[in-house]
């Protein structure tokens, strides 16, 4: 790679690094404005929220069953099989449920987002609702975004929930841990703190999987392919950047 | 619009143009595919900023105006897209209701009735319930219009208002036009690179070509000009100043050398 070539992929990156932050800054200023319509955002939380339910509860039990699973196995060698809830509640509440639903988030939610914004872009509904002096940041893109921001907290509160029974299923029903045990070692395991960690993620990922979402859509080239790449964007900078984020937030945690 | 300049990714697109549209009347915008005839009208709406020159729409100059008061001027004109540009997750009534709805605080009553006699003005008030999905491109197009008169605007901008339509839907199409213009007094821009059928409507037309205006005055005086261009335009003749073929390297050395 040339000189010319590096210096030119780094300034395309800070470029768009540019054009995602001014359009947050766009977007948070029509978010008041957003709220004066609850029936676009309820609409918009149905969207993201309740129609990622189902995935969101599979996967969560699927999980939850490993995470018994596995957890049961490792702590079996030490002998201490007691602390299989704490291990699966910490686990899931703190890491795998924040982290867990905003990949399915991005791959469910965040592609519908972007692919119909962006096929708004191509028809001209935007430019028609711009010539309306209906101000699409305002109409289109900020209940996309709130609602999608709503949605993740909730998605992975469900998502622990049913993880939980998850990992009681295996653990206590299948393999034999009491159920006493396994229900008062998570009790006594599981701080406040710890549920806060889960819920900041779940924020911290839900406003920048939606975002990163709306912004590909609104900003997507108006054809069929640029419509595609825009949605595999999505979902390429959602998940590295729900990793990466991930990381950053453990690390102010602990 | 008095000496425009504009210029897209460097490659201008209008050179010192001079477009005059007159209240209450319909003018129309001709010109070849490609010369920027659909630009203009983003020049007009303000959604891009020329490079040079003065643009005034109702006697304010553009370029000073922010974003609050572009979306004010905006409520005053009304714009029919090429595709109709129909919302598709609302269906036909709530398409026309929907500035309506964002602008107004009207009760329930008055804009159902409202957006019924937009419709019924457009021929398609038994349509109201359908999905834009389920319309043809013609109807959308009808279904479009009475959404952009819904807000009685002053100006009403069509967009090749003529493309792609059986001669039936270009007839009501023509039709609407003539009627917007003399029964509402609405002043209508119309951008097509139909001839024949602006003729019959247009008041005042300007023929745009390689960047400036090549001609202007009314359909019959365009027709009975000399320049080469214009009749060029006017008759459809494939060669004249405008070329057939776009520019390329010579025929026979392209077809004879071999591809590396």
């Amino acid at each position: 790679m040339s000189n010319g070539d590096r210096d030119g992929l780094i300034v395309e990156g800070i470029r768009r690094l540019g054009s995602v932050v001014i359009f947050l800054a766009r977007l948070l200023a029509q978010c008041a404005p957003a709220l004066g319509r609850p029936w676009l955002l309820v609409h918009q939380v149905y969207n993201a929220g309740a129609r990622s339910l189902i995935i969101i509860m599979l996967s969560g039990l699927f999980v939850g069953m490993v995470l018994g699973l596995q957890g049961y196995d490792l702590l079996h060698r030490f002998g201490s099989v007691e602390a299989l809830g704490s291990a699966a509640a910490l686990g899931l509440l703190k890491e795998l449920a924040p982290v867990m639903t905003a990949l399915l988030f991005a791959g469910r939610a965040g592609t519908a987002l972007t692919s119909e914004i962006g096929l708004m872009r191509a028809t001209d509904q935007l430019t028609a609702m711009e010539i309306m002096a209906v101000d699409p940041m305002r109409y289109v893109a900020a209940p996309r975004f709130l609602g999608g921001v709503i949605a993740m907290p909730l998605l992975t509160a469900i998502f622990s929930v049913v993880g939980l029974y998850g990992a009681q299923l295996i653990g206590v029903q299948l393999m034999g841990v009491d159920r006493g045990v396994f229900w008062s070692q998570m009790q006594d395991s599981v701080e406040l703190r710890n549920v806060t960690e889960g819920v900041v993620k779940s924020l911290v990922f839900g406003t920048a999987c939606s975002l990163i979402a709306v912004h590909e859509g609104y900003n997507a080239a108006p054809t069929a392919e640029g419509v595609a790449l825009a949605t595999t964007r999505t979902v390429v900078a959602s998940s590295v950047l729900t990793l990466l984020l991930d990381y950053v937030l453990t690390a102010t945690f602990l | 619009m008095r000496g425009v300049h504009y210029a897209l990714g460097g490659r201008p697109i209008f050179s010192d143009l001079d477009v005059q549209v007159r209240r209450g009347r319909i003018t129309a915008i001709m010109g070849p595919s490609g010369t920027g005839k659909t630009t203009l009208l983003k020049l007009i709406t303000a959604q891009v900023p020329p490079d040079q020159g003065e643009l005034r729409v109702f006697g304010q100059e553009l370029a000073t105006l922010g974003r609050r008061e572009v979306y004010a001027l905006r409520r005053r004109m009304g714009m029919l897209f090429q595709n109709g540009a129909l919302l598709t997750d609302m269906d036909v009534f709530e398409n026309v209701a929907f500035p309506v709805r964002e602008h107004t605080d009207l009760p329930e009553t008055l804009i159902r009735k409202l957006v019924l006699t937009k419709l019924q003005a457009v021929g398609l008030r038994g349509a109201a319930a359908l999905m834009p999905a389920e319309l043809s491109g013609g109807m959308a197009r009808r279904v479009a219009l009475a959404r952009a008169i819904v807000m009685d605007p002053e100006v009403l901008m069509y967009d090749e208002p003529f493309v792609g339509l059986d001669p039936i839907s270009l007839g009501v199409i023509l039709r609407l036009i003539k009627h917007m213009n003399g029964a509402l007094g609405i002043t209508s821009i119309v951008v097509s690179h139909d001839v024949q059928e602006l003729a019959t409507i247009a008041d005042d037309s300007y023929l745009i070509s390689g960047g400036r205006v090549a001609a202007s005055g009314t359909p019959a005086q365009l027709r009975a000009s000399d320049s080469p261009a214009v009749r060029q335009f006017m008759t459809g003749g494939a060669e004249g100043p405008v070329p057939f073929h776009y520019p390329a390297p010579d025929y026979a050395t392209q077809l004879l050398v071999a591809e590396d």
